[in-house]
């Protein structure tokens, strides 16, 4: 189970048919649809009769790239999801576009995400982390220098959280897992591989910001994107608001000592590897479970925050 | 990597194969769907609705064997699905010890998980019929017939033509990092480097492949524009609805409701 | 149009990329009906740029005019039905799921009844010898299937004149000598960029010689593949 836990856990956010509730599936897309008429308004605007190719090419890429990945430790590797990439090099609008083409052939090709459930995968892993990172991005990019690469780190770190924050809500709401479990389990194994998604959308735009700087300082669209960035921080908003609400749901608090103990064998593996971000701490109730998120966010937000400055120093 | 890599249609001379696409998808989809609607613990009704499956595979000449082994993809989330058995208020069915721990198994919550699984695997395997008896480019035409934003399903059509070649590309980058990183000299780390490193020149193979993408997707469009394309994206697809596709869909359509009535009974 | 009237016609024609660089310093081509013709000179010459300039992609106004017609954006939809233009590599040329869909392409670009499309489809493939690979997945070809089908893409146009850029790259020599032959046999107006000099030598009878963004030779194949001062100053070789 140990090994098989962190590959598995990527697989964690294409949720398939049959794990959310028909009518959680169907608000999803209803607010789905709405994100991708803008979108597509969006861009066919900004790029014209360039949009099709580009978005389709772009899709490939990232769908290309999320088979790129680098040993971290113990067997287990980094590697990219994309989302915040996306949105941070294609601006928000192709970026969604480009990030549901991936989902979308994902599930319609591999069923890796089912179809019913598609528009809570697209919320999961192109709305939410995708807009939350963009926002993260773009409210500390504007100092330049190293802060923008940092930014990138945050944005794409806290963008995973996101999205594993919602896979867990969604789950929960359907009455597929509880809550008190699916929330820290979720965020505790996707602490990690948002490490790995910050160090690689870092060392990616890195990368371009050396060879191609003018991809990531178009002028026309960065001020366009002034209204994206209300958008995605009040998409953050509300996900953080949404997961002590959903505390009060009542699905099985009294059993939660078990859960815990359950979990602690469960997600042994994993831990091991963030020593402090410790289980005993999630052990007493619904609301120390959300505090125990928060506080793993901030505590690796803060490491986040070191490496990716460490992280220049070598090129310059 | 092999041009198959990605293709998951498996070429046979069967009724399902040869019906209309827009047919299959949407059959598809009610069929995943009702299972949804299904209520935790109708046995008859998902036993009716594995007939329905089996019966199409059949019909396919799809081995049960390599749809089964395809369906294992619904494996990790039943991790996460896992803990109703232990969380759903009921009769507990028994008591483990796991260390300072007791596990409580409830009669609900087994119920609620096996409802879960029955349900999510009954609609895989649907999906991976639908992809295995249609060629992609097909379905594309069918979510273009069924009115799939236009824009939406061009994209996807562009993305799964480069969708290979772009691998291949990612593929190409891997195999060159490989082949200049040594072990090191205690021969334990075939990866070298600091995580920073590491991270590093994954980031910078990533960055690449997006610089390559972006000097492709021009040459792509120019290619466009040099064949007539001005911003209207114009496409034929060759289906007709045929009176056997009308059948079939509706023999697929009364399935679907009779499992329904099945499960209500 | 009358009898005199040039395929294509390229007077001075001038091109700077955004970046400063000056890629044509005034280029002057003609190509009279049937001709054949080759397109050589060391990479950066600007064959490429001139290339892009002859259906319009880079404009060229006046300057470039096919069958009569300049280059002007009013004409560009009926100029890219005249210039077959294929590009090096048939990976980006072939941007369709389906062979059908991508010799499809042009001609429904074109405005042409469904009926049309499907009958130039089938007639086009059947020139490259391609007749059984309508209903592929272009992903599955080989290189050299890839390169025929690019060609059919442009051959469904029923173009005025064939414009292909490095036709013969990458080809193993199988693959090479059917497309050679393919070229020999196809009666179209032909300008082919490319380095082969074999292929020149063997199937093009007129070649114009590129150098910094100048024309520098333009003659008779057999007379200017002797001039071994020629080529060597322009970084080409004898075959």
């Amino acid at each position: 189970m140990n090994v098989m836990l962190l590959p598995a856990a990527a697989q964690l956010m294409h949720i398939p048919d049959g794990f959310l509730s028909l009518a959680i599936s169907l608000i999803c897309w209803g607010i789905t649809a709405v994100f991708l008429a803008l979108a597509i308004r969006n861009a066919q605007e900004a790029f014209d009769e360039r949009l099709i190719p580009l978005a389709g090419i772009m899709a490939a890429f990232i769908f290309a790239g999320q088979m790129i990945n680098f040993p971290v430790a113990g067997g287990t590797s980094g590697h990219l999801i994309g989302a915040t990439l996306a949105f941070i090099v294609l601006g928000p609008s192709l970026g969604l576009l480009a990030m549901a083409a991936v989902i979308i052939l994902q599930a319609l090709l591999f069923q890796d995400g089912g179809l019913v459930v598609m528009g809570a995968n697209l919320i999961g892993m192109g709305i939410v982390p995708g807009y939350a990172g963009y926002a993260i991005y773009q409210f500390w990019q504007k100092r330049g220098g190293r802060m923008q690469l940092a930014a990138a780190g945050v944005g794409a770190w806290v963008a995973i959280m996101m999205a594993a924050l919602v896979v867990a809500l969604l789950l929960s709401f359907s009455g597929t897992t509880s809550l008190a479990i699916a929330v820290p389990a979720m965020l505790g194994v996707h602490a990690l591989i948002g490490i790995g998604e910050a160090l690689i959308t870092v060392a990616a735009l890195a990368f371009i910001r050396q060879t191609r700087p003018q991809l990531l300082s178009r002028e026309g669209e960065a001020q366009a994107s002034n209204g994206w960035i209300a958008g995605g921080i009040a998409v953050a908003i509300l996900v953080a608001l949404f997961s002590p609400l959903a505390s009060a749901s009542p699905d099985g608090l009294e059993s939660v000592a078990q859960q815990a103990g359950f979990l602690g064998a469960a997600q042994d593996a994993p831990f091991q590897l963030l020593p402090d971000y410790t289980i005993p701490v999630l052990g007493d109730g619904g609301a120390s479970t959300i505090a125990a998120g928060i506080i793993g966010v901030l505590v690796v937000a803060g490491l986040m925050y070191t490496l990716t400055r460490n992280l220049r120093k070598p090129s310059e | 990597m092999h041009v198959n890599t990605f293709d998951r249609y498996e070429s046979r001379q069967s009724a399902i194969h040869q019906l209309d696409p827009r047919v299959k998808v949407v059959v598809t989809v009610l069929f995943i769907v009702a299972n949804a609607l299904l209520p935790d613990g109708a046995w008859l009704a998902f036993l009716a609705a594995w007939a329905l499956l089996l019966f199409v595979s059949g019909a396919a000449q799809i081995g049960l064997g390599w749809l089964l082994k395809r369906s294992l993809i619904v494996g990790p989330f039943l991790l996460a699905a896992v803990t109703v058995v232990f969380t759903l208020p009921g009769n507990g069915l028994a008591q483990w010890q796991l260390g300072p721990w007791t596990l409580v198994p409830t009669d609900a919550g087994l119920l609620r998980f096996v409802s879960i699984f029955i349900r999510s695997w009954l609609s895989v395997q649907m999906a991976i019929l639908l992809t295995a008896t249609t060629q992609f480019p097909d379905l594309i035409h069918a979510l273009h017939h069924l009115r799939v934003p236009n824009v939406l399903v061009s994209i996807i059509s562009f993305m799964y033509r480069y969708l290979f070649e772009l691998a291949n590309e990612a593929g190409r980058l891997l195999r060159a990092r490989e082949s200049r990183s040594a072990a090191g000299v205690n021969g334990r780390s075939s990866s070298g480097g600091s995580l920073f490193w590491r991270a590093k020149i994954a980031g910078h193979m990533v960055g690449q492949l997006l610089l390559r993408s972006f000097e492709r997707s021009d040459r792509v469009y120019n290619a466009m524009v040099a064949r007539g394309y001005n911003g209207r994206l114009l496409t034929m697809n060759p289906h007709h609805m045929k009176s056997s596709d009308w059948q079939l869909g509706g023999v697929g359509v009364v399935a679907i409701l009779l499992i329904q009535l099945v499960a209500r009974l | 149009m009358n009898e005199t009237t040039p395929t294509l016609l390229v007077n001075d024609l001038r091109f700077s990329y955004p970046d400063g660089h000056q890629a044509l310093n005034g280029v002057d081509v003609v190509i009279r009906r049937g001709e054949k013709v080759a397109l050589v000179g060391p990479n950066g010459a600007g064959k490429s740029t001139l290339i892009l300039h002859l259906n319009g992609i880079l404009n060229g106004g006046e300057q470039v005019q096919i069958a009569g017609m300049p280059t002007t954006r009013k004409n560009l939809p009926q100029i890219r039905a005249k210039v077959g233009l294929v590009f090096q590599n048939p990976d980006d040329q072939l941007f369709s799921p389906t062979v059908f869909e991508d010799v499809a392409f042009g001609p429904l670009h074109m405005g042409l009844p469904e009926d049309e499309v499907r009958r130039r489809v089938g007639y086009a493939l059947a020139q490259v010898g391609m007749g059984d690979f309508a209903g592929r997945l272009s992903h599955h070809l080989s290189i050299g299937q890839k390169k025929r089908i690019a060609i059919a893409t442009v051959l469904s146009m029923d173009p005025e004149i064939l414009v292909l850029d490095e036709p013969s790259a990458g080809l193993d020599p199988r693959a090479r000598r059917a497309l050679i032959n393919l070229l020999d046999e196809l009666p179209l107006t032909m300008l082919v960029s490319t380095h082969d000099m074999l292929m020149v030598r063997e199937l093009f009878p007129r070649m114009i010689i590129m150098d910094e963004g100048r024309v520098v030779a333009d003659g008779k194949t057999a007379v200017l593949l002797e001039d071994t001062t020629l080529l060597e100053s322009h970084g080409l070789e004898k075959p």
